[in-house]
């Protein structure tokens, strides 16, 4: 990146005089995560902006951002299309303003905490000595809904290419409401609200459609392989993140055998590249 | 009581105002339409059959995209109005799409978008003109009144969403039978579910015409 600290006012047309600025969340080595919001400002959304590449020629630089863009979209779209809990697309520009400015995508906005953080919550105050009540439990419950949502992503033939807890949020509902029971005055919160939440998808760059076992079975490994660097403490929880999957879609079972052949040789079958 | 309402969309510049008016029992539909088709400058709107509309973001994400289109001058219709109509649609079809969004012969209930392209075009030379123009009941533009004219069979065949709430319940229903495990958390959100099933769906499709919408034809 020529520009390691892009200010807003690097952003493109029509965010050029955007009021309140879109607010810079995530930097990566493609793409740039705003929080912003779309037609009113009643309604939040995430802008992913992908610049150009000084460095590229410009017309191929086109033509990759352009087909990235579209292809996240794609993907995207046609998940929440089948019912996958994704953000939906709600505009793009894959083009830019013709000066080279790159291009652009509007998503929804998803409330909550990524699933990396909220494991890390419990992880940290165990480690504190605080005991939180049904803690096991409500993480396998989180883990069942890992394997269910990544089932059904699975199920109607989108791979993720590079599914890690960060890469997933979990969306609490609309309101807590429990039959009394938080009449316990206290403003810790149980293992429940934690961990309660519908699990979502993000960040779609390197999906692609496949129908194919292979791609699939890597698609879990490098979750496998996240899993264990990012959260050792839950590690055995994801046995119950493949157990549900194994029973999330017609087919499953086949793809956890080939998880087995993809452990013993790494992510690489090929051995190119 | 109603009246023409001028938005200011995100982003767009603040000069680059719209103004929506939403009519129903309109009466010279053929009129309007013969006014287009002959390319009477006056009649430079964007003039939607508001059935085919299912809320007022559906309508503005159209107009969002076409005025984008339009400061990066790469309209494919004939200008920024036609361009809203043809945004409307999933595919690169202009003619199709206008037949399909814009107004017919029949329409009784009627959007029409203006841009101020130009600053001549202010809220009142568009509410004077429209009142002028057009035979039928103005009311406000709002997610209430769209639900009302919508016609939700025919916007989910012309996106071919047809699959939306029927998919969308086998999905809950799969996920509900692999969930005997951990169920306990999942169960407070299903409730909310089966609360709210009619909004919901209007929901997902809103979000997958939106998809549909911001894609066009690149699926």
């Amino acid at each position: 990146m020529n520009d390691p600290n892009p200010n807003p006012a690097s952003l493109p047309p029509p965010f050029t005089h955007t009021e309140p600025p879109p607010v810079l969340l995530a930097q990566g080595a493609e793409a740039f995560l705003y929080h912003t919001y779309f037609l009113l400002p009643s309604r939040p959304c995430a802008l992913k902006y992908r610049p150009s590449k000084p460095y590229r020629h410009p017309t191929l630089d086109k033509r990759l951002t352009r087909h990235r863009i579209l292809s996240e979209a794609r993907t995207l779209v046609k998940c929440s299309r089948e019912g996958v809990s994704v953000p939906g697309v709600l505009a793009l520009d894959a083009e830019g303003d013709g000066s080279g400015g790159g291009g652009w995508m509007m998503m929804e906005w998803i409330e909550g905490k990524t699933v990396r953080e909220v494991l890390q919550v419990g992880a940290k105050r165990r480690k504190e000595g605080v005991l939180v009540e049904g803690w096991e439990n409500n993480v396998e419950g989180l883990m069942g809904k890992i394997g269910r949502a990544v089932g059904r992503m699975h199920e109607v033939g989108v791979v993720h290419g590079d599914l890690t807890t960060s890469n997933m949020m979990l969306r609490p509902g609309k309101t807590l409401q429990q039959n009394g029971e938080t009449t316990h005055g206290e403003h810790m919160e149980t293992a429940e609200e934690i961990l309660r939440g519908e699990v979502v998808l993000i960040d779609f760059g390197l999906a692609g459609q496949s129908l194919q076992d292979e791609d699939k079975a890597v698609d879990l490994y490098v979750l496998e392989r996240a899993f264990g660097s990012t959260h050792p403490e839950a590690e055995e929880g994801f046995q119950e993140v493949l157990k549900v999957y194994g029973e999330s879609y017609k087919g499953a079972k086949v793809v956890l055998k080939r998880l087995e052949e993809v452990r013993m040789r790494g992510r690489k079958r090929s051995m190119l590249g | 009581m109603a009246e023409l309402q001028t938005l200011h969309l995100a982003h767009l510049p603040p000069d680059l105002a719209v103004h929506v008016a939403l009519y129903t029992e309109v009466q010279n539909a053929a009129y309007l339409r013969d006014q287009l088709l002959q390319g009477n400058q006056d009649f430079e709107y964007a003039l939607i059959d508001a059935s085919v509309i299912i809320s007022t973001t559906h309508v503005l994400a159209a107009v969002f995209r076409a005025a984008n289109d339009h400061l990066n001058k790469r309209l494919k219709s004939r200008n920024v109005h036609s361009e809203i109509v043809f945004s409307l649609g999933a595919n690169n079809n202009i003619a199709q799409s206008l037949r399909s969004f814009g107004i017919t012969a029949m329409t009784s209930n009627l959007l029409a978008i203006k841009l101020s392209t130009d600053p001549s075009i202010t809220s009142l030379t568009v509410s004077q003109h429209l009142s002028t123009s057009i035979k039928g009941t103005l009311v406000e533009f709002s997610d209430a009144n769209l639900a009302n004219t919508a016609d939700i069979a025919k916007i989910k065949k012309l996106y071919r969403l047809g699959g939306i709430g029927d998919d969308g319940n086998k999905g809950r229903r799969r996920r509900k039978d692999g969930s005997e495990e951990g169920s306990h958390l999942s169960d407070g959100l299903n409730d909310k579910e089966k609360g709210g099933g009619a909004e919901r769906e209007r929901k997902e499709l809103e979000v997958a015409i939106l998809g549909l919408v911001a894609l066009r034809g690149a699926v």
